[in-house]
């Protein structure tokens, strides 16, 4: 399969599909739209199901509904409407079904604007939800990484029959890139032993999200927590950029990740030895090899499009007493390379004072 | 190589289907490319503009403060990136629309009467074409046989009969810069 051109937000939506998603309900918003218009025509041209919702509340709940009967099911959204399916997504997880999520976030808070942010990382890393749990939380950082993650998704959530999340900004949704697509899957006609399908011939099984005994539900968490452990151990992702020998080592993630690289090569040019840490799964967070890498670094530059929110996991992992700095913008506003450059320089220059 | 270039114009006038052309010429003659739209809360007749990426190399960054090259084909665009261009960039001026000065003598400016060639030519809605064939003059990033070549390639089935034209229009523009 030859290299495409591919709008962001229609490359995740063909992923998808080629993964073998069997179902997808979900409600439009801008910058997320292309992706639910795009599967509104080629879900239906492969008889499969598309359904738009009256609401992202209805929309997570239908994804909850089918997802209990054992197939691949799918919904999307922007920020706001990942603040609505909150309640949905934490009797998801209570209830161990496997759901994909594509969150192409935008500014918020509140109603926001339409504008690119990646002020959804707390919202999406810390549980997306009531109780204790975490989604498995994937962040590209280009169309082809996104439809890699997107395809990949739906098998993890199966893994570990869980809540994947893919969250990208609104650039990553809104651009146009070449990928590659994967190859189309079959759909899975395996019923999994859990899956809701009817009790003919056999005892009834049962999928909630309710446990009164407190014992029970203590149960079902130790089961949730165990889960997280092993995404911990087997689901880490991340990406360098002149890593190696970097002074001055920039973490940051999706689009701004891409920015940093431009602003670390604007670096090199000018002498000062920058580099990149690209943290592609967001949960679990890369905490390992980030604290490896800070040993050879000697300060830390956090890059985002918020207040700083990742910044909280890069302290976790390299330790109070590492120099950790941060450049950041809000609002929907993106920091140019020029921008996190100055950042680097004056790092760089009260580096050389020490 | 790596270079930036703008395309920005009233919505309508095909300021985004000319930067994903020019996308699609550099990706089939195995460039890296990214293709980026302006996607704010535009209006009807407010200004749609994109950014192009070209390069030899993984990109980066698919925005940029200060582009190599801008096509500017109306007066608020022009307003807008005379400021922005980078110094020693190439600016493409559709002087059809365009009465502002580019006001610097740090770029090199080429002023083409794009909506008059285009209507000459028989359709002004070809008038983006017109200005891309005279940016690939003017800086040749891709070469214009590529770009003739993505028209026949992208455009769909029920555009076909539009090939033939924008690409003599195409031409027409880069003739136009070719003899500046």
């Amino acid at each position: 399969m030859a290299r495409e051109l591919w709008k962001g937000n229609e490359a995740l939506a063909e992923a998808a599909v080629r993964a073998g998603v069997v179902a997808y309900f979900g409600y439009p918003i801008t910058p997320q739209t292309e992706l639910l218009e795009y599967l509104s025509l080629r879900m239906v041209r492969l008889g499969r199901t598309f359904l738009q919702a009256e609401s992202e509340l209805a929309a997570i709940n239908m994804v909850y509904g089918v997802a209990c009967t054992g197939v691949r099911v799918m919904t999307s959204s922007s920020s706001p409407g990942i603040s609505l399916m909150q309640e949905g997504l934490s009797y998801i997880a209570a209830s161990e079904v496997p759901v994909v999520l594509v969150d192409i976030m935008r500014g918020g808070p509140g109603l926001g604007n339409i504008q690119p942010s990646q002020g959804d990382y707390f919202q999406v890393t810390r549980s997306c939800g009531h109780g204790d749990f975490r989604p498995l939380v994937l962040a590209p950082a280009t169309v082809q990484e996104g439809v890699d993650l997107v395809y990949e998704a739906f098998d993890l959530a199966e893994k570990y029959r869980t809540v994947v999340i893919v969250v990208a900004d609104g650039n990553i949704g809104q651009m146009m890139e070449p990928a590659e697509m994967p190859p189309m899957r079959d759909i899975s006609t395996e019923q999994p032993d859990w899956a809701l399908v009817g009790a003919d011939g056999r005892s009834h099984r049962i999928i909630t999200s309710l446990f009164l005994s407190a014992e029970k539900l203590e149960t079902l968490n130790l089961r949730l927590q165990a889960k997280v452990q092993r995404v911990r151990e087997n689901e880490v992702r991340y990406r360098e950029h002149r890593a190696e020998d970097a002074d001055i080592l920039m973490v940051g993630f999706g689009t701004m990740g891409r920015i940093a690289q431009t602003a670390a090569d604007m670096a090199r040019q000018k002498g000062i030895r920058a580099g990149v840490f690209r943290p592609v799964s967001l949960f679990p967070f890369p905490s390992a090899a980030l604290e490896t890498r800070s040993h050879q670094a000697r300060r830390i530059l956090v890059v985002e499009m918020s207040a700083g929110q990742m910044l909280e996991d890069v302290r976790l992992a390299v330790g109070k007493d590492y120099p950790v700095e941060f450049y950041g913008r809000m609002g929907g506003v993106i920091p140019l390379p020029d921008e996190v450059f100055d950042a680097v320089e004056k790092i760089h220059a009260e580096m050389c004072h020490d | 190589m790596h270079q930036s270039i703008v395309v920005s114009g009233f919505g309508g006038q095909g300021a985004l289907f000319a930067g994903q052309l020019l996308t699609y010429a550099a990706m089939d003659i195995g460039r890296q490319v990214t293709w980026i739209p302006s996607y704010g809360p535009e209006m009807r007749g407010g200004v749609a503009r994109c950014t192009v990426i070209i390069s030899d190399e993984e990109i980066g960054s698919p925005i940029v403060r200060n582009p190599d090259v801008v096509i500017v084909l109306n007066n608020p665009s022009m307003e807008k990136f005379r400021e922005e261009l980078k110094t020693g960039g190439v600016l493409v001026v559709n002087s059809s629309m365009i009465n502002l000065p580019a006001e610097r003598q740090d770029i090199r400016v080429f002023n083409i009467p794009g909506n008059d060639i285009a209507r000459g030519m028989g359709d002004v809605r070809m008038t983006n074409m017109v200005l891309m064939g005279g940016m690939l003059a003017a800086n040749p990033v891709v070469p214009l046989a590529a770009v003739e070549q993505a028209l026949r390639d992208h455009l769909p089935e029920r555009r076909k009969h539009l090939v033939e034209p924008n690409i003599q229009v195409l031409r027409r523009g880069y003739r136009e810069v070719a003899n500046y």
